[in-house]
């Protein structure tokens, strides 16, 4: 009897050195765009029935308020509500275009799935969104590519008039400091009230006028725009 | 007795195999036989490209062998002189040179949109690690697609893996699109030009925007824009 007891805890030693049940993570984040700054990150892990967004659903109040003003407060209230563990924040304010936030420490508990969000700016509303991915058992370094989502909340008038209130119009600010003026705004009727993958922006060359306060030799993106590592310890 | 055989065996192969050298060598007594050192066992990769672009010849590829450390190109980082090189003039030689490179080969022509090509890489068993790939967009000021560091090490034979690539700004070379800054056939402008007048870091190129998106300098046609994936690689160990 003693003896099958000591193999036994020596098999469970060896199991759990083999893969671990999602304790700790290394979370490195990097701004894949030409001239896109990130608002405050939010890193959160959670269980398998939690999303911050549903691609194809209409966007909930919290996550409104991070992609039109960069506000990750609600959300992360909501995770940290239901038992998940929190990032917020991480890289100490806005993540420049290349700039990295690296190997953030996460103690993810007993949660198993990863998402982050944090808003675009300067746009009306888009953000990027790594949704509930699933936290590799395996200890490893993992790469995702992360796409930019539109909330579906405000329309894309491209117009920076400081507007980052949930409802109201408007961008609010270009912190590259290379936003336009005076745009008229970019008028398109369209009205995709759900959650989807963001358009990208048009822009102009005009600073001074134009459409849009965007510039598209700076403002516009392809996807992915963010690369995330993952290193399960 | 048939353990007995086991170990007999071996020598009697052993014998009728020297008989054999003894055979073949008899016309020549001065002949000396070169010990025979044991062949290296080789492994053999298959990797196809495909350019998935509308209008965006790819420049020669280079394929190259390396170690699991290197890697040619870091997101968010400054574009190395080699990287520079290859994706404003389609100049592959100074990757070639690199000294993290164990071997390399190149594509041979353009890589036009719609084409394929497959490239065969042989390598020591002992030395298969990673690939690396690299190719420019050329009707670009500095767009390159390519493979940055896959591990080949311990694939199957005829297991291919597909993947898809997006396009990268090597940050080096403003987008101007204008004539004369870009040596496609879409401007037949200048490659090279060790001036970097843009953000000077590798990044998701943001797509062009073309004269008619409002780019009044530009001389690119809408069929020059692109999307993301921009390339097609099937990788596949064939021995």
């Amino acid at each position: 009897m003693k003896r099958t007891l000591v193999n036994a805890s020596l098999l469970a030693a060896g199991l759990l050195s083999l893969s671990t049940q999602a304790a700790d993570i290394e979370v490195s984040v990097t701004n894949l765009t030409h001239g896109n700054h990130f608002t405050p990150l939010l890193i959160a892990a959670h269980n398998n029935d939690s999303h911050l967004f549903h691609v194809g659903e209409m966007a909930t109040p919290a996550l409104q308020k991070m992609a039109e003003g960069g506000d990750i407060s609600d959300l992360n209230t909501a995770v940290t509500g239901a038992n998940g563990a929190t990032l917020a924040n991480p890289a100490m304010g806005l993540l420049a275009a290349g700039a990295s936030v690296n190997s953030a420490m996460l103690d993810t508990g007993d949660n198993t799935h990863l998402s982050i969000v944090a808003m675009v700016l300067p746009t009306n509303d888009a953000f990027i969104g790594l949704d509930s991915w699933k936290i590799p058992t395996e200890v490893g370094t993992y790469t995702v590519y992360v796409n930019a989502y539109d909330a579906g909340t405000e329309a894309n008038d491209e117009i920076i008039n400081g507007g980052g209130m949930s409802g109201v119009p408007g961008i609010p600010a270009a912190p590259g400091g290379n936003g336009g003026a005076n745009g008229t705004g970019v008028m398109d009727g369209a009205d995709n009230m759900y959650v989807h993958t963001h358009p990208g922006v048009l822009g102009d060359t005009d600073s001074a006028g134009g459409a849009s306060d965007l510039d598209s030799r700076i403002h516009r993106w392809l996807n992915p725009v963010a690369k995330v590592v993952v290193t399960v310890k | 007795m048939k353990r007995t055989d086991l170990i007999i065996k071996p020598n009697l192969i052993a014998m009728i195999a020297a008989a054999t050298l003894l055979t073949a060598c008899s016309d020549d007594d001065n002949v000396v036989v070169p010990p025979v050192e044991p062949e290296p066992v080789m492994q053999t990769f298959t990797v196809t490209v495909t350019n998935l672009t509308a209008n965006q010849p790819m420049s020669p590829v280079i394929l190259a062998a390396h170690n699991t450390e290197a890697s040619l190109w870091q997101a968010g980082e400054m574009a190395s002189l080699a990287i520079e090189k290859m994706a404003e003039g389609g100049d592959t030689a100074d990757i070639a040179a690199l000294e993290i490179l164990d071997s390399s080969i190149n594509g041979t022509g353009m890589l036009m949109p719609g084409m394929s090509e497959t490239l065969t890489l042989t390598l020591a068993q002992a030395n298969v690690a990673n690939i690396s790939l690299a190719t420019m967009l050329v009707n670009t000021n500095d767009a390159f697609t390519g493979i940055n560091s896959y591990h080949i090490a311990g694939m199957e034979v005829d297991m291919p893996k597909m993947m898809k690539y997006t396009a990268y700004d090597a940050g080096t070379e403003a987008n101007s699109e204008a004539k004369g800054t870009m040596p496609g056939p879409a401007d037949g402008g200048e490659g090279f030009n060790a001036a970097r007048d843009d953000v000077d870091f590798v990044h998701i190129h943001p797509g062009v925007i073309s004269m008619y998106d409002g780019l009044a300098d530009s001389v690119l046609m809408p069929s020059h824009r692109f999307d993301n994936p921009v390339l097609a690689v099937t990788i596949m160990r064939t021995q």
